[in-house]
């Protein structure tokens, strides 16, 4: 995985609340059995009208949207199915960071093991970036800050584990395999019992 | 003395490998690890990649369920799964399965069905284990009194490599619920009304324990569909403590300690329930007695009313809007007596044998009104086995329904089982998410009891008028 210690970029917003994974990424398209090239079906069912054309009233459609890497979505981002196809598509897609003022578990679980900030943020903040699309955002790892363009900078909350395995491209299976010598000794403990 | 504890307490502490500090999660040991063919072939692809294998591959078992047919031509009977990409997963789990020694019970195996229901169905879930599966309903399984979440596939690949997760400990919610539920009302309505309450993000970070006589009361399938939906309030996961009902549940089933094994487990699994004075982050407290029927009328499962209620109004809502619009429903407007188009009786949440029945006992003697379509899909080839045994199978038959091999289906309709664009599906799976079960679907999410009642009248009716 890439380290990733600063983010730069102009938002993209998408204001609805409760968006979950079968609208990020629908089911028809998890028959796959690779995690490449799913960033085509991103949204797909909001982006793309019944003929495959795209709609032009969908914001990943609008020529602002060319080359955000930080998407703004309402509440409660993420949630229903645990499918890890939808961090695939929104990184495949070229998005590096969601933020939201509520992420599902299983959700901000798979988009750090794929190199997908989720910035959980208070909602001032949240609804000023609602009202501001396009605009200009700088997201800093290191100090866990968010940068408005009025030069504000608000704090998100982030796991000390995940931004160390974030800005060092660390990816947790080696960090777990370094435990093999803990796991075989509760193992053995657990069968001795 | 210790701290009392909660049933969730004791089974984290029980599995933590490593405890979690302010730096670090907690490695927690995965005791049960159950795989399909959507979710798992990335993580085989991992392992090969980084010349891994599996740590323990006798605690994983594969099953196939999601885009599998239901039609018994394409699963007995020779006939190609028409779907290509489907017909693909399936055959690289059994590819897959025989390369890494992973048990797989395949498309044509006896004991094959939902993962979330053969887990309980073959006793492989049991108290006090920790249960993971790349599939957001393994919540189900926590109505044994397991702590069992749905994982993604990258952490489907931990397992698969070290039997273990690294896990931030969630908070505690314990859901009180009192009062005996009404007759015509379920552990379905239960459910929906205790999401309608907290609302689809009001679990997160939490662990659910659900309490309270009304719990106790109920059988083991209906506290499966509790827990299953759990995860549909944004919860990690939900626990049932273990007693009795749970203990004659899981005797004599296949993969259940037998013999003296059997009393050992027992005499383990009787410490699991909370100790009396155990405090919980967050309670919520529901009156039973005061359920009615529930189905929800938007796209997500927290927004759902009483079957005879009006829809709420929330202006200033864009969100809520989108979905009224997507329904083709306006505030103000009842649900009860809209046409119906489909009926889907199954999946994880109501694919098992008592749901069969309830839905039978309300078809039995009538029909299917004209122009609704009726699936009928069993959660395992074991439930349809049984619900045959009983005549349930002739019941929906002679009553217009199609009758199905076990899967997933229309829940999700990867297999193809879909609901055309458009069309109202009273449906008793678990999510009225937008394209849920096919583009432009609208779902109305009920119990069997309702569905059934649905499809007899062909509108949205309550089944208490025809119990």
């Amino acid at each position: 995985m890439e380290p990733i210690r600063t983010l730069r970029s102009r938002t993209v917003v998408l204001p609805v609340s409760d968006i979950d994974t079968d609208q990020i990424i629908p089911a028809r398209f998890l028959t796959t059995t690779t995690r490449e090239g799913l960033g085509r079906h991103l949204f797909a069912d909001w982006r793309y009208a019944p003929d495959g054309s795209e709609r032009p009233d969908f914001v990943l459609n609008q020529p602002q949207a060319a080359g955000c890497t930080v998407l703004v979505a309402g509440h409660n981002f993420g949630c229903g199915s645990s499918r890890e196809h939808a961090p695939w598509a929104l990184t495949d897609f070229g998005l590096r960071a969601v933020i939201s003022t509520q992420f599902a578990d299983i959700f901000r679980s798979n988009a750090l093991k794929n190199g997908l900030l989720p910035v959980l943020l208070e909602q001032d903040a949240h609804r000023w970036l609602i009202e501001h699309p396009g605009a200009d955002v700088t997201i800093d790892l290191e100090s866990t800050m968010l940068t408005l363009p009025t030069g504000a900078a608000v704090r998100f909350p982030l796991e000390p584990f995940a931004r160390y395995c974030l800005t060092n491209g660390v990816d947790e299976l080696g960090f777990l395999l370094g435990r093999a010598a803990q796991i075989e000794s509760f193992e053995s403990q657990r069968s001795r019992a | 003395m210790a701290a009392p504890q909660t049933l969730f307490e004791k089974v984290w502490r029980h599995h933590e490998v490593v405890a979690e500090t302010a730096d670090t999660p907690a490695v927690l040991y995965i005791d049960l690890h159950l795989i399909h063919e959507v979710t798992s072939p990335q993580a085989f692809t991992v392992l090969r990649q980084r010349g891994l294998g599996l740590r323990r591959p006798e605690r994983t078992f594969a099953t196939m369920d999601h885009s599998t047919p239901t039609r018994t031509e394409q699963v007995f009977g020779g006939a190609p799964i028409t779907l290509e990409d489907a017909a693909r997963q399936v055959s690289e789990l059994e590819r897959n399965c025989a390369a890494f020694g992973v048990e797989l019970l395949g498309l044509r195996d006896a004991r094959r069905g939902i993962v979330h229901i053969i887990g309980p169905e073959l006793g492989l879930t049991q108290p006090g284990k920790t249960v993971v599966c790349g599939d957001s309903h393994t919540s189900t399984h926590g109505a044994l009194g397991a702590l069992a979440f749905g994982i993604g596939t990258t952490e489907v690949g931990h397992v698969f490599a070290t039997q273990c997760l690294l896990q931030r400990k969630p908070r505690t919610l314990a859901i009180n619920v009192n009062g005996a539920l009404q007759p015509g009302v379920t552990a379905k309505d239960l459910i929906l009304a205790i999401i309608g309450r907290i609302g689809v993000g009001g679990g997160t970070g939490h662990v659910i324990e659900y309490r309270g006589e009304t719990i106790r009361a109920l059988d083991m399938d209906a506290r499966m569909t509790v827990c299953n939906m759990s995860i549909e309030a944004g919860a990690r996961a939900g626990m049932i403590a273990p007693d009795e009902t749970t203990f004659r549940y899981l005797a004599g089933r296949p993969r259940a300690p037998q013999g003296e094994a059997w009393a050992a487990a027992l005499e383990r699994w009787q410490q699991l329930p909370g100790d009396p004075g155990a405090r919980f982050d967050r309670e919520v407290d529901i009156d039973a007695a005061a359920l009615e029927p529930m189905m929800t009328f938007g796209t997500n499962p927290g927004m759902v009313i009483p079957i005879g209620g009006t829809i709420p109004e929330r202006t200033g809502d864009p969100a809520f809007a989108k979905s009224l619009a997507y329904m083709g429903f306006a505030p103000g407007e009842r649900i009860q007596e809209h046409p119906v188009n489909v009926v889907f009786v199954g999946s994880c949440t109501n694919g098992r044998l008592s749901d069969l029945r309830a839905a039978a006992s309300l078809l039995r003697g009538r029909k299917v009104a004209s122009g609704v379509h009726m699936l009928v899909v069993p959660g395992s080839q074991q439930v349809k086995r049984d619900a045959e045994a009983e005549g349930l199978d002739r019941i929906f038959i002679d009553a217009g329904a199609e009758w199905r091999e076990s899967g997933c289906s229309m829940c999700l309709g990867m297999n193809g089982d879909l609901v055309p664009k458009g069309h109202y599906a009273v449906s008793t799976s678990n999510r009225n998410f937008e394209g849920r079960q096919g583009i432009g679907a609208r779902t109305l999410l009920a119990s069997p009891l309702t569905a059934a009642a649905c499809a007899v009248r062909g509108r949205v009716t309550d089944p208490r008028e025809l119990l």
